[in-house]
């Protein structure tokens, strides 16, 4: 037994593992094949993944899996391009390339180096967020061919059918092919379209984040993948502006809350009164350091306002110690820049906090386009609060009951029940 | 103790990366297991392309073309104490979740040393 020694890999890292190099596959064989041929570069991609399911399940998963999965996928690029070198165009700037043999093998090889699948992966995300395409296509592509996210799992995430994320990504390839080349990544396009891969990595952490989707460890990934893909764009020159920091440093404040959102009964906790301790102080010390990028420059963007009342509550030690006033004033900056009747509910409940509940309620009461929040749970719920606070029970009990109605997942539900047996306490 | 071969054959194909890698872990538990029990004595996939050499004449064609699900993916060579041991630790074969086939066969020794360590 000396020819076998597995080597031991945990169930997640595995995950991300395959997940992961699927991602960086499909940049790099889309360099290779153009992004025209995106059903052939998925074919090779699954190949590689499956032959090492093939070996790794009986010879165990070998010291440089990443290595070996790359390995595998050249190889089989290279015959493909072989093969097919006469029957298909594959990417034009490569075409010279890849139509001599002794320079196909490097052609392939480069394609596959850090640098350059990191500068595909950028190319990539600004194909994805076409401007053509709606962001529920956007996310599902980019989930897909650069976070190896399966329809089934895009699906469960989003609370969709798997065959309308098929669908979604069908129109999205569709869109992607018209191009036999993936975008350049110059300074025009940076300033046109960086702004639509934020806002993709937004809703993508957002999904994760707050999602109405099932419990699950599918969130968390989302909100993982999100922070990866953010912090590709916050390493590469072209696209390490300000705003790309303060996206980071936003999801990375919110991401480090994520150990503490339950309780160890598994309960939600709400961010006031979750247990500090349990934050990910690691990636509070990303989401600073990339606060601190996300000042140099004069843009203000709303994720400036959004990471800075993330900071807030990262510094303070605990609710009471909460400065409430500066997040009032951030979230008052954040109606004038990007109004939404939900940032106008947070900045309710901040005024409640800081005001009393009074003023909360006032606030509450004036949110324009009110109906909107109408579906929206945590509306009635913070009427809740602040009724409760004021000790007008019977309409707080009323306020909570219409949260339960309208909660989206047995967490909340739970949640909502709770709040709804405090009315009743004396 | 007698020494056992398990040949795989067939086995659905997971579609995402996340079922690749679930099944994977199975695997590897499951081998895991079976090695600290000392029934593993060797293992290993095989490649999905060969030839068949044939006859007098030493044809060579390509090949195996058997279906998919005829093919021997691989093969285990398994320690047991006896058949129906090797049979039982075959049930739990992650392959058999997804509509494989382990076949089981006792390797016959010609000429067995007197010598059995484990006798």
């Amino acid at each position: 037994m000396s020819d076998r020694r597995p080597h031991d890999v945990s169930d997640l890292e595995l995950g991300n593992l395959f997940r992961r190099e699927a991602g960086r596959m499909t940049s790099a064989l889309a360099r290779v094949f153009g992004v025209h041929n995106l059903p052939l570069v998925e074919d090779v991609v699954s190949d590689a993944i499956l032959r090492a399911l093939e070996v790794w399940k009986i010879s165990g998963v070998p010291e440089n899996p990443a290595a070996w999965l790359t390995a595998v996928a050249k190889n089989r690029a290279i015959d493909v391009l072989r093969r097919e070198k006469t029957a298909r165009t594959f990417e034009p700037a490569l075409a010279a390339a890849l139509s001599t043999e002794w320079a196909l093998v490097p052609a392939v090889e480069e394609a596959f180096r850090d640098e350059v699948v990191k500068n595909e992966q950028l190319r990539m995300m600004f194909a994805c967020c076409h401007a053509q395409l709606g962001e529920e296509v956007q996310v599902a592509l980019v989930l897909h061919l650069l976070s190896g996210f399966g329809a089934r799992e895009i699906g469960a995430a989003f609370l969709v059918s798997e065959a309308a994320v098929e669908k979604r990504l069908q129109r999205g390839k569709a869109k992607l092919a018209e191009a036999r080349s993936l975008p350049s990544i110059d300074e025009g396009r940076v300033a046109a379209h960086l702004g639509a891969v934020h806002r993709a990595l937004y809703l993508l952490f957002n999904e994760g984040y707050h999602g109405a989707h099932r419990e699950g460890s599918v969130r968390e990934d989302l909100c993982a993948e999100a922070i990866h893909l953010t912090s590709l764009l916050a390493t590469s020159d072209a696209t390490k502006k300000p705003s790309t920091f303060a996206l980071l440093a936003l999801m990375c404040f919110a991401g480090a809350r994520l150990p503490a959102r339950r309780d160890t009964n598994g309960e939600l906790v709400a961010l006031e009164d979750q247990d500090r301790a349990r934050w990910d102080h690691a990636l509070v010390r990303r989401a600073l350091a990339a606060l601190e990028s996300a000042a140099e420059g004069d843009e203000l963007t709303a994720y400036h306002l959004e990471a800075a009342i993330a900071y807030e509550h990262a510094a303070a030690s605990s609710r009471a110690d909460t400065r409430w006033d500066r997040i009032v004033a951030l979230y008052e900056a954040l109606m004038q820049l990007a109004p939404s009747p939900v940032i106008a509910l947070n900045h309710a409940i901040a005024v409640g906090e800081a005001e009393g509940p009074e003023r909360g309620l006032e606030a509450l009461e004036a949110i324009d386009d009110a109906d909107q929040l109408d579906d929206y749970p945590f509306h009635a719920a913070a009427m809740g609060e602040l009724l409760l606070r004021m000790n007008r029970r019977a309409e707080a009990r009323r306020a909570f009951e219409k949260a339960c109605a309208k909660a989206r997942t047995p967490d909340e539900r739970r949640w909502f029940a709770t709040r709804l047996r405090a009315c009743s306490d004396a | 103790m007698a020494d056992f071969i398990y040949l795989y054959r067939g086995g659905n194909p997971p579609s995402e990366p996340d079922e690749v890698q679930k099944q994977t872990h199975k695997w590897l538990a499951w081998m895991k297991e079976l090695g600290a029990n000392g029934h593993v004595r060797a293992g290993n996939p095989l490649e999905r392309h060969g030839k068949v050499v044939r006859g007098k004449s030493k044809t060579v064609t390509d090949g195996p073309f058997a279906e998919a699900k005829d093919l021997v993916g691989g093969y285990l060579l398994v320690h047991a104490k006896d058949f129906d041991e090797a049979l039982e630790l075959s049930k739990g074969c992650p392959i058999l979740d997804m509509d494989g086939t382990v076949e089981v066969r006792a390797i016959h020794l010609v000429n067995v040393p007197a010598v059995d360590g484990d006798a």
